[in-house]
Order: C-alpha cells, then structure tokens, then sequence
C-alpha cells in the first residue's frame, strides 16, 4: 500500500520507518545463501585437504578429486549473491582499491580472491590421470604450458598446497561468523563465538555434501568421525552463545529471548538444534557403530539444518538493536 | 577528549523541545534527502501510565561517534572521520554493502535510492563556511546547539560543564558526540 502524504511524514519525522530501520532491513536472503555457501566451501577445502592430509594418498573417488573446482563454482555462485545485494553494485571494485584492517568484510573482500588460487593447485592436484587427459585435451593450446605448470607445481609441493587449502578453508569459515559477530550494534550477534560456530557449521555442511557422493569406504568413514565432531563442537559453541548472552547484562538478555522464548524459539529449536544438529548426530552416531549403510537423509538434514541457522542468526541479528531496548 | 584539533558535538535540550519537527524537515530541503528518508528524527519518549505520564522529547541524529563502529567496519573505506570528527560517507567509494548500516548503533544510515550509504554530514558543507547545521538554524526554541567540544569557550562546552546530560546508550562504547541536557 502506498503512504498517503500525512502518513509520510509521520514516518520520516519520527521512526518506524522501513526505509530507515535497519530492525526492519539490511540483509535478505542473498546473504543468507552467501553465507551458507561460503561455510560449505571452506568446509569442502578443509575437509578434502585433511582426508589427503591424513591419508597421504590422492582422493581414491573420482568424484572426490574433482570437489574443489566443484567448490569454486559454488563459491562463485554465492559471490554472485553478494554482488546482487550490494545497492551499489558497479563500485564492488572498491573492496580492491584498499585493505582496511578493522573491517572483517574488508578481510573477506580479500581472503575470497586468495582462495580461488589455493583452490585451484588443489583441485589440479588432486585429479587422476584420466582426469588429467581429459582437462587437458579440453585446454586451449596457449594455456596448456601453464596448467602443466600449475599441476607440477601442485604436485611438487603438495604438502604446502594442503596446508595453505586448510587455512584458507579455516579464514573464509570464520570471517563468515565474525563478520556478524563483530556488529556490536546487533544484539543477537554481538558474540565472537559466532566465527568458530559458522566455522564448525561450514565444516559440517562441507562434509554432507561429501556424503552425498559415492566415496570409498575409508573416505567416507574419517568424513562421518570428523562431521560427529563438528557437530559436537557446533552444540557446545550453541551452548556457549546463548551461556554468553544470557550472562551478559540487558543487551545480551534482549539477544537470549529471540532463542529462549522470543520470536525465534520454534524455528531455532526444531529446525537446528533438533533435526539439523542432534537427529543427524544420532543417526551418525549409529550407523557407525552398527556398520549400517549411510542414508542420504543425514547429509540432507545437515544442510538444511546449516541454512536455517544462518537464516535465523542473520534475522535475529537484524531484528535486535540499542534502539529496542528499554 | 580526542587528538582532533576540532570536536564538533550537539547539544539537544529535552525541557526545551517540544518536537515540532522542524529539524527534520529543515534537514532534508537543505541536503536533499529524497522522499520517504530522514537523516535526523523526533523520538517522543512516553513513561508511566495515564495520568501518570513523563514525557521526553529528543530530536536524534548521527552521534558522529569518537570511536565510529561504522568508519571500522567499513571494509571500502568510504566511511571515513573528516574535519572536526565528523563521520562522512564518500559516496564514490561506497559499494553499498550496508556493513555500516549494520553496525551503527544508532541506525542513523540509510541507503540512498542512488546506491550508497547516507546520513547526517552534521551540515559540513554549512559549518565550513562559518553556518550552523541546518537543523540548529530552524529550531524555534533554542533546543540545538552546535559547536566545537574542544573550545572551551564555545556554547556547547558551556552546556556540557553547567547542565546535567546524558547520552543515547552509553553503553555501546562508540563514544557519540550528541548530548541530550536534561
């Protein structure tokens, strides 16, 4: 509906505005999918830079040696969400023209452009040679001396390659909770434990969607044990978040309600902690000791469980602010 | 205080406001702000219940805070400390990625229809040439005062050393600069 004149002017004068209130808008759900996939990403580079680590194999599945261009794509693909949310979208270039140290968005501008490197001698190095041949009958001539290099590269120095996978994957899943985490202004936010939690959960989601390819049984094994951990971790990081909250004078009073009987309770409650966090847990928990074959309910638990938490923290945040409080 | 050689600061007193509004319309026919948006806004604060009511009215603004969340969350540097303190926008560098939005504790920025980020200048454009702030020149009853913190002699060093104030949330630890006497 369209304000009538009188009604505009009542908005702009005092608040209540949507224009103006950031409790009523800033981010939508192009960050929401942005950082979902930023934590799945890092936890795809972690996760397949630690079972080679662990290992010291090549990836046995073909599928699997091919995951970190896969993981390229999807980062792209969530890139591309954020450049749709920016209102200013033709000066994106500007996060390129400086560093600023205090801004964790600034430090994401960054580590996103060092990751697309890192992930690509990984994933050159990580292909069989099937795989190989088939990369570079597909290569145009004039760059087939550079991928031989880059492969060679990858391969000579493999151990750094990984390494470096394995940092890169820890900086992008943790810039995308202390992005939030360090917007003292949002109450529901205001906590530094916010970066290891999108982290566990990025690592978490990363290994579902390894789950959902056809891996060799030893793969798949060290995936499950290390995604049990996740999840444990992400629990007592929850725990922690709403323990800090809850001992945190108003502000942090005002952040706890949304989880522990305000707006957020039910969505929080059910769709993470319950069917995103300790169903699969279980379900993990016992196909592993009971040597079961794995259902893909679990990883698709686990993913929609890591969407809804972004999706929630990221309206929680938003939904709390100074300005709300008595 | 700060190492600006310049504070600039408000000063707004609650017994003297009786929110007509004028700062805000003030505001926007000197820096254009488009329809639908403010950079400045009236909060008329209720207490108790009927018939017994206090009532506070404050005209708010940008804090242009001492130690700005939003100049540090800036990750373009667009956000920026200019003369006196003053919290500017650069709105070529602006990418519109609304972290500051996020982390004003104020929510005193907007996006402007054009793309960038937008909010009170504390009239910096006037305030160079030896005026006042738009708002501080409507004011019908000497409510806004605006002036340099660091001059000891200036009217809004006075109010603060003689008059009882308070700022909006203290406790977000961004250090603004508008004061409410009350």
């Amino acid at each position: 509906m369209t304000p009538t004149t009188s009604q505009l002017l009542e908005t702009v004068t005092t608040r209540g505005n949507p224009q103006i209130d950031p409790s009523l808008h800033v981010w939508g759900w192009q960050i929401v999918l942005y950082l979902f996939l930023g934590g799945l990403v890092a936890g795809i580079f972690i996760l397949t830079a630690a079972l080679e680590l662990s290992s010291g194999e090549r990836a046995r599945t073909r599928a699997l040696g091919a995951m970190p261009f896969v993981a390229l794509l999807l980062l792209s693909f969530g890139m591309s969400f954020l450049w749709l949310d920016l209102a200013h979208r033709f000066w994106a270039w500007r996060f390129y023209a400086t560093f600023r140290p205090t801004s964790p968005m600034s430090w994401g501008a960054w580590i996103l452009v060092l990751v697309y490197p890192a992930g690509l001698l990984l994933g050159l190095g990580s292909l069989d040679e099937a795989q190989r041949a088939w990369l570079r009958a597909r290569t145009p001539g004039f760059l087939r001396g550079l991928l031989a290099r880059l492969t060679d590269a990858s391969d000579a120095h493999r151990r750094a390659v990984l390494l470096t996978s394995v940092l890169m994957g820890v900086g992008l899943g943790l810039y995308t909770g202390l992005l939030l985490g360090t917007m003292p202004a949002r109450l529901a936010w205001n906590s530094a434990v916010l970066g290891p939690l999108f982290l566990a959960s990025g690592i978490s989601t990363g290994a579902a969607t390894l789950l959902l390819l056809k891996l060799d049984e030893n793969e798949r094994r060290a995936l499950v044990r290390w995604d049990l951990v996740a999840i444990g971790v992400e629990l007592v990081l929850l725990t922690l978040l709403l323990v800090g909250f809850g001992t945190s004078g108003e502000a942090g009073r005002y952040a706890a309600h949304g989880f522990l009987g305000g707006p957020y309770t039910a969505v929080f409650w059910s769709l993470v902690v319950i069917m995103g966090l300790l169903v699969p847990l279980a379900m993990e928990a016992i196909e592993a000791r009971r040597h079961l074959p794995s259902v893909a309910l679990v990883p698709v638990l686990i993913l929609a469980g890591g969407l809804a938490l972004r999706w929630i923290v990221l309206a929680a945040g938003q939904a709390s602010a100074f300005r709300l409080l008595p | 205080m700060s190492g600006l050689r310049k504070r600039y600061a408000m000063t707004v007193d609650t017994r003297l406001c009786v929110g007509c509004k004028a700062c805000v319309l003030a505001c926007k026919a000197e820096n254009d702000v488009p329809d639908g948006f403010c950079r400045d806004w009236v909060v008329e604060d209720v207490r108790g219940e009927f018939p017994q009511l206090s009532a506070e009215i404050r005209s708010e603004r940008c804090n242009h805070c001492t130690d700005a969340p939003c100049v540090k969350s800036c990750p373009t540097g667009a956000s920026h400390v200019n003369e006196g303190g003053v919290v500017l926008v650069t709105h070529g560098k602006c990418s519109g990625c609304k972290a500051c939005i996020a982390a004003c504790p104020y929510d005193a920025r907007f996006v402007h229809p054009k793309g960038y980020v937008d909010k009170c200048t504390f009239c910096l454009h006037r305030v160079k040439n030896g005026l006042a702030p738009a708002c501080v020149d409507v004011c019908p009853t000497g409510t806004l005062v605006f002036g340099d913190r660091n001059d000891l002699e200036s009217d809004v060093s006075k109010n603060l050393r003689t008059r009882r104030w308070k700022v909006n949330h203290l406790e977000s630890g961004a250090g603004p600069n508008v004061f409410f006497l009350t």
